[in-house]
């Protein structure tokens, strides 16, 4: 049992870490901004989730996909498909956001509260 | 002409308008760094005790200005034109501190050239008889260009070892024909820069994109003149950073005009400490703007520099422009600068 | 015509530039991008442990849960203005999880609260975010209405 706990972790730290890593050699080889990187991978995730790669991916290390915003792009793409498999084409506008909802309502509500309550503060 | 035009780009100042004082003032980590001391007022923190950044910027300037022209023994209203600018959209820094001052203003756009881009045209007001006294001003605050020109500060976004450090800062210069006390230098010469692009496009490497032209402004000067880089005690670049230093230093070097290497500064290298985690070094209006008023004019006064060249360089690009894909232009501006000390009376 | 004294071309000159100019640490930045989106990752599970096992929580729920407490933290984090110097540290390893797109919301509504809660808050709020959500969301409903056709 903490054998197979820690081995579960394991594979979370490493296939996090490595989508991070190559996060990071995008970043420091072809000099693109963190926004374009960030779009890169999230329709990436869609596209190897459409062709069932993610999927895999998912069940071999758990947060280790979904955290990294390539999950974020899983994510919008299963729930477009369970919700067209239910639903038929209108479920490709309506299935995406419900899956994800609770990542962008969270950032929207508490990004608001911060800025409420918080000032900008100088770098370093 | 009168003689006054020496070459393409250099113009005589027959009259050697005098500096007769300067302020700077900077935020806390230009006042932790190794000219901390020289700099007349060091603010507690980015805001200044006002409610924006931009607010403290603009509080900056008005605070050099005021300063400056208290040191030269001289009341606001003396004053004939208040010019200068800064980083910010529409130059808001200036024109606002502008409106407090209430005095005639001609506002600059040369991005961090502007300190001698003012001082050039403040010293030709002067010299032409237009002006009996002129306020130059200058200043940038990281905060503020942070948030216009990269990101939101919390944003945590990794910087490259080629990026700099925009200074909080603002300085003021008073121009004058007749000062009412012991000027702290003379300008002789000006030399106004051409735009020149080399085709940088890194919005992280400003070093790199003004350097060509800082290079083609100096020897513009050295041909108009007829002087080499021995002629000079000091040759001072504004924000080229240690990138825009070196690449300057190979530039001239190709052009046959070499610099030599203990006389070249550059004011981005020298405002902050290698441990202040600034990477390529200083940059932004400011930057030059405190360290020649702060720091190089109180040399110039004791005559421990006699004759020097203070050139500001300027990146003439906006946000819209890097978007849009275009190379950054550079620009540089150059005043030579005398000490009001004679030789042989040291 | 070219009255420049600098006689050099762009060629030449952009060799001297990256001849100068100091390359960026590429072994220490993956590292430090690994070891911490790595760390992020894992933070991520745990929370997702909590939810099934604790709070019997389904698959699904526990990785919105997941979702919704990193992104709180980061909210946190930023607003006290430390997640900045994270990033400044690890690079695509706090930008790349779904931290990085809760800072990026986060950041400029802090920053641009001063211009109004509507114009500044409201608005800046997706400066950097929005993107993301339009290629992501264009994306999805993409693969959505082709699965619709192909699958009838």
């Amino acid at each position: 049992m903490v054998w197979q706990t820690l081995w579960m972790y394991s594979k979370v730290f490493l296939v996090g870490g490595a989508l991070c890593a190559l996060g990071e050699l995008l970043c420091l080889l072809t000099r693109l901004t963190p926004a374009r990187i960030l779009v890169a991978f999230i329709v990436a995730g869609v596209a190897l989730s459409a062709l069932g790669l993610y999927g895999p991916l998912v069940e071999f290390a758990g947060a280790g996909a979904t955290v990294p915003l390539t999950g974020f792009g899983h994510s919008l793409c299963q729930g477009v498909i369970h919700s067209v498999q239910e639903r038929g084409w209108i479920g490709a506008f309506c299935g995406g956001l419900t899956a994800t909802a609770g990542g962008i309502a969270a950032a929207i509500f508490f990004g608001t509260l911060v800025a409420l309550v918080c000032k900008p503060r100088m770098k370093g | 002409m009168a003689g006054k035009r020496i070459g393409q780009q250099t113009i005589l100042l027959p009259m050697k308008p005098a500096i007769s004082a300067g302020a700077a003032c900077v935020g806390p980590k230009e006042g932790e760094g190794p000219l901390g001391d020289a700099f007349d007022w060091v603010t507690d923190d980015e805001l200044c005790g006002q409610q924006t950044f931009e607010l403290a910027e603009r509080q900056m300037v008005l605070e050099a200005a005021r300063t400056a022209i208290r040191k030269a023994s001289l009341r606001v209203s003396d004053i004939q034109f208040f010019m200068g600018g800064d980083l910010l959209n529409q130059i808001i820094s200036a024109s606002f501190a502008a409106r407090e001052m209430s005095l005639p203003f001609v506002g600059l756009y040369g991005a961090c050239s502007t300190m001698s881009e003012g001082l050039c045209l403040g010293g030709m007001l002067v010299d032409g008889g237009h002006a009996d006294h002129v306020v130059c001003v200058a200043s940038s605050h990281f905060c503020t260009a942070e948030r216009q020109y990269r990101f939101p500060l919390e944003y945590g976004n990794q910087r490259t070892p080629t990026a700099q450090w925009t200074v909080t800062g603002a300085g003021a210069t008073v121009l004058s024909l007749s000062p009412k006390t012991s000027p702290m230098a003379r300008i002789t010469h000006v030399c106004m820069g051409r735009v020149v692009d080399l085709g940088v496009t890194d919005a992280n490497n400003m070093g790199a994109a003004m350097a060509p032209a800082a290079t083609d402004t100096l020897l513009a000067l050295f041909e108009d003149t007829h002087t080499t880089p021995a002629d000079y005690d000091l040759i001072v670049t504004g924000d080229l950073g240690q990138v825009g230093h070196d690449l300057l230093l190979k530039l001239m070097q190709e052009q046959e005009m070499p610099l030599c290497a203990g006389t070249y500064q550059d004011c981005g290298l020298m405002i902050y400490d290698q441990k202040q985690d600034v990477h390529a070094g200083g940059s932004g209006c400011g930057c030059s703007a405190s360290v020649l008023n702060g720091y190089l004019l109180p040399k110039l006064q004791s005559g421990q520099i006699r004759r020097m060249i203070f050139m500001a360089t300027g990146a003439l690009m906006s946000t819209t422009s890097s978007q849009q894909g275009e190379s950054i232009p550079g620009v540089a501006h150059a005043v030579v600068l005398e000490s009001p000390v004679e030789k042989g009376r040291m | 015509m070219n009255h420049q004294k600098i006689k050099t071309d762009p060629v030449h000159y952009d060799a001297l530039t990256k001849q100068v100019s100091p390359p960026s640490k590429l072994g220490q930045g993956l590292l430090r991008a690994f070891w911490v989106g790595g760390f992020v990752c894992v933070l991520g599970q745990i929370i997702a442990d909590i939810g099934t096992k604790l709070l019997k929580m389904t698959t699904s729920d526990g990785f919105c849960l997941t979702a919704i407490v990193l992104v709180f933290c980061t909210a946190v984090l930023t607003g006290l203005g430390v997640f900045d110097k994270i990033g400044q540290y690890a690079g695509a390893g706090s930008f790349v999880p779904i931290t990085g797109f809760a800072n990026a919301m986060v950041s400029p509504a802090v920053e641009f609260r001063r211009e109004g809660m509507v114009l500044g808050l409201g608005a800046k709020l997706f400066t950097i975010a929005g993107p993301v959500l339009v290629y992501g969301i264009s994306a999805s409903v993409l693969v959505g209405l082709i699965y619709a056709i192909i699958f009838p």
